[in-house]
């Protein structure tokens, strides 16, 4: 395990990739690991480019921004072509799967994964994306307990949404096949 | 499970208000501060307080200070442009010692800048954006934490000394979510302005014994009327075009914050004992500067974080108090050099003093201080 995880979030304002980073950020607290959240966006308040950041360690962090995550999610091209090459050698990246990873990116560090379909067609909403992609990343990475993982959620939802929520979790955990979650483990908590 | 909580600086300033007693905030949301009063209107209801959206900041200030005058713990919260708007009645504040707390969460300038940016670039601004002389008292933390704490601290200097106090947050501190453990509200020192009730010729609102510097407080909308202004006054509160009067008001404003400097002053040092060379910072700016520290110690170079948490008045003491042991002196800030004035009026010619700003929008990176770092270290190495 190493001592220090960082995630960088990427896509379209709106899309819901901050509150992504917010809630994994906030497993980890419950997880009593140390946790840094940022994020970037421009001042629209939707469309473009909005970028989140979440770091895990057991140590104290002190600077708050990444530079080379471990991790990437990235629900647009724009934002697939802008980070794809600040991840770590070794870095994972998962995508949506309506989008084209850059040419010569090595397959057995990425997941391509249809959050934005799950969201739309099978929970129903698309605004569920963010969670679908939240119970995806952790089933692939396995970040965290399961328990903390819903916790998390659960504080960051309007009430009455947590049926629906819950839904989208679960449709995000189901896109991971157990031999894929084997390849890309960096369990924490 | 762990009894941290996940919060945003900008949540932590409310939630320390909040605890340090504040219950009225009057404000105009901008960005990057708009969650400061999204949590008031929030919040200040659930605990018997008052929130309200003014048209502008103008309006905003000048309602902190009519609760404040009335009795309430006040705040407003802003950015640059709002700070700008704001200064004429930060100075009537001053100068009617009214006591409240100014929030400006800093975001890139000049003019309405990059919104959504960080910069430490209203640091002037804190001391100097409200004519006149005046006292200024301006604080400025560097995490989450700290910035529940440290805001607490701003209501009690605003209450102890009758001013009103600068809280210089930056977007880095205050978009940035940590993991924290809030303190017990049993152990939080919490002090509240001093009172006068009593009426009479010798107790006028501004009288003011002798020895002291700070008037106690008349209660203002019930008992004894009583005149508040912006004009130089006298005890009663009227105003007065007596120089000698005039005088000595402004000498005691001046001096209530200048003879406390050792009270109102807080530094952090952080492997300063034996450091040749001091990294001077504040606010989200000491969270590169702290990796770099640590970076250059595992190195086995001399190198410490100097970080007023109290930014006005420049702690100078603190900082003379070093000189001696130091070989050289960064400033890393993320303006185009306005700390480094200060630091630069300390050390005088003593020390050399280099330095390392931003003025894009982006943060300053731990390599980067190391890499100045490394090269004064060459520069002063073949003088």
């Amino acid at each position: 395990m190493s001592e220090r995880y960082e995630l960088r979030f990427a896509g379209s304002g709106g899309q819901g990739v901050i509150l992504a980073s917010v809630i994994l950020a906030e497993a980890a607290v419950i997880s009593g690991l140390n946790t840094v959240q940022s994020q970037a966006y421009g001042p629209e308040a939707r469309g473009g480019v909005s970028k989140a950041e979440t770091i895990v360690s057991r140590e104290t962090i002190w600077f708050s921004k990444v530079k080379n995550p471990d991790f990437l999610l990235a629900l647009t091209q724009a934002s697939v072509n802008a980070y794809a090459p600040s991840l770590k050698e070794d870095g994972v990246m998962m995508i949506d799967d309506s989008l084209q990873a850059p040419e010569g990116f090595p397959e057995e560090r990425l997941l391509r994964v249809p959050v934005l379909a799950t969201a739309a067609e099978k929970v129903g909403k698309a605004f569920t994306a963010n969670i679908v992609a939240v119970g995806a990343i952790n089933a692939a990475l396995g970040l965290f307990g399961e328990a903390e993982l819903l916790e998390a959620v659960r504080r960051h939802i309007p009430r009455g949404t947590e049926e629906i929520n819950q839904r989208a979790l679960d449709a995000g955990k189901a896109l991971i096949q157990a031999d894929q979650a084997e390849a890309f483990r960096r369990r924490l908590g | 499970m762990s009894k941290a909580v996940l919060m945003q600086g900008n949540e932590a300033a409310v939630e320390g208000a909040i605890a340090a007693g504040m219950r009225f905030f009057a404000g105009y949301p901008i960005t990057p501060s708009t969650e400061i009063a999204e949590g008031c209107a929030r919040r200040l209801p659930q605990e018997g307080g008052k929130f309200i959206q003014m048209e502008d900041e103008l309006a905003s200030i000048a309602a902190v200070l009519g609760a404040s005058a009335a009795g309430m713990k006040a705040m407003t919260a802003t950015s640059g442009p709002g700070f700008s708007l704001m200064q004429e009645n930060i100075g009537y504040g001053a100068m009617a010692e009214i006591p409240c707390v100014i929030v400006d969460v800093q975001r890139a300038g000049p003019s309405t800048g990059l919104p959504t940016s960080p910069s430490q670039a209203d640091y002037m601004q804190a001391r100097w954006g409200t004519h006149g002389d005046h006292p200024v008292i301006a604080l400025s933390p560097s995490s989450v934490r700290e910035t529940y704490t440290l805001i607490i601290r701003a209501f009690n200097l605003a209450e102890k000394y009758r001013t009103p106090v600068i809280f210089l947050m930056d977007e880095i501190v205050g978009h940035m979510r940590e993991g924290v453990e809030l303190p017990n509200p049993n152990e939080l020192i919490i002090n509240h302005r001093k009172m006068s009730f009593h009426d009479g010729a010798n107790k006028q609102c501004y009288f003011v014994p002798e020895g002291e510097y700070v008037p106690a407080m008349k209660p203002f909308g019930h008992g004894e009327r009583y005149n508040i202004t912006g004009l130089a006054h006298d005890q009663s509160g009227f105003p007065t075009n007596s120089s000698q009067i005039a005088g000595k008001l402004c000498q005691r404003l001046m001096d209530k914050v200048e003879k406390n400097v050792d009270h109102i002053c807080r530094v952090e040092e952080y492997a300063m004992d034996d450091a040749e060379t001091a990294v001077v910072c504040f606010g989200g700016g000491a969270r590169a500067v702290m990796e770099a520290v640590l970076q250059a110690r595992a190195e086995g170079r001399k190198v410490g974080m100097f970080r007023p948490i109290t930014v006005w008045p420049f702690p100078e003491k603190a900082l003379k108090a070093r000189l001696p042991q130091l070989k050289r002196i960064l400033m890393v800030e993320h303006n185009h050099g306005q700390m480094l004035l200060e630091v630069q009026r300390v050390a005088g010619n003593e020390k050399p003093v280099d330095f390392l700003g931003r003025i894009d929008g982006t943060v300053i990176t731990p390599e980067e201080i190391l890499n100045k770092l490394a090269e004064m270290e060459g520069e002063h190495h073949a003088q």
